[in-house]
């Protein structure tokens, strides 16, 4: 999926977690990921695990490292409040964990019930001791990625590389 | 009706050297380290809910070995979608065992919902587990022992299992990072 600025965001973000030796995608389908979910699927060394809720994507990414693979959560910001528990596993243990974030509920947002989760995101992130780091420019995006893998990898932090609305683009609805 | 430590221990015995144990927070954790200390072990202490998503990412890295997750059926009943997450990723290497005593037996043995109309094995059979099975006597662990070291997975038993009042054995370490990195090292050691 190009943009019309040339930039394809999701392809880089790819090539950097394959670069990265990442094998492994949870996910909570989310229209922003989508072309990302797309080439996880697609690619033969990676499993793209479909989860029932978002919280289940800490746990798998945490196995999956005491198993020595490296694993990502996919997920859009109103999935960030269903992790809040399970992000004690990798908070407690130090066990790398790196999730990207669509965000919901900020530029553009046309559905005002995404705005309490949005707007919380990165304070509930920060309070469950996740790092964070936020995108605001699609040719910044790969790079975010590049450092959040690393952080979390070379540090065992949990970190969370946010992609803001502005970014990927408002949902458009016709007005009814 | 069995009695969950010698259960345990019963389908734990002449363990295949790369079975890899995980247990949920609470009774299966004390169970886990009563039967006896493992580095092939790793024992949940909070986080409610994770281990089975946690032993499912295990088996998804660790494919030649056999991963085991003792839980209890209120730790199951906080995160029921995993076991159709389970079922479709269809993990040959994986088994739950379900230590189900139809009450939150650390919080006053409170009955769960498997106390009233719930059936885990139904459940798990209906997410698309090819194996689900309830056990309820002595006579049966034998059959299921051979499931866990050698059939092909993903297999969901049960295990109705007496409410017990038993001495609390901690883990080797309730920090953390201590034991993850003793359970991480010891896969990574013996990967086959």
């Amino acid at each position: 999926m190009e943009a019309a600025d040339g930039i394809d965001w999701h392809r880089k973000i790819f090539e950097v977690l394959r670069a990265k030796d990442f094998s492994l995608a949870a996910h909570v389908p989310d229209a922003g990921h989508a072309p990302l979910i797309r080439m996880c699927e697609a690619c033969p060394e990676t499993d793209a695990v479909t989860l029932t809720t978002e919280e289940e994507g800490v746990g798998v990414v945490c196995g999956a490292w005491a198993g020595g693979r490296k694993g990502v959560l996919l997920m859009q910001s109103s999935g960030v409040g269903n992790c809040i528990n399970a992000l004690a596993l990798p908070a407690i243990c130090r066990i790398p964990f790196l999730t990207l974030v669509t965000m919901r509920g900020e530029w553009g947002e046309f559905i005002p019930w995404q705005l309490p989760m949005g707007q919380a995101t990165p304070r509930v992130l920060r309070a469950m001791r996740v790092q964070v780091l936020r995108v605001e420019r699609r040719e910044e995006a790969a790079a975010a990625v590049d450092a959040g893998a690393a952080l979390a990898h070379n540090g065992r932090q949990s970190v969370a590389v946010l992609l803001s609305q502005k970014m990927i683009g408002a949902k458009e609805f016709q007005e009814g | 009706m069995l009695r969950r430590r010698p259960s345990i221990a019963f389908l734990l015995e002449s363990r295949p050297p790369g079975m890899l144990v995980v247990s949920g927070l609470g009774s299966c954790t004390w169970d886990l380290c009563a039967i006896g200390d493992d580095p092939r072990n790793f024992c949940f202490n909070g986080a409610m809910g994770q281990a089975a998503p946690f032993a499912l990412g295990l088996a998804l890295a660790q494919p030649e070995r056999r991963v085991v997750l003792f839980t209890g059926d209120g730790e199951l009943l906080m995160s029921l979608g995993v076991l159709a997450t389970i079922a479709n990723q269809r993990p040959s290497n994986l088994a739950l065992v379900i230590l189900d005593n139809e009450s939150y037996l650390e919080t006053g043995a409170q009955p769960t919902a498997t106390a009233g109309a719930t059936d885990l094995t139904a459940i798990a059979r209906g997410a698309g587990f090819p194996d689900a099975r309830t056990v309820t006597g002595r006579s049966e662990l034998p059959a299921l022992r051979r499931a866990l070291h050698d059939a092909a997975g993903p297999l969901f038993a049960v295990l109705k299992v007496a409410v017990e009042e038993l001495p609390l054995t901690l883990p080797h370490a309730l920090d953390g990072v201590t034991a993850i990195n003793r359970f991480r090292d010891a896969v990574l050691a013996t990967s086959e």
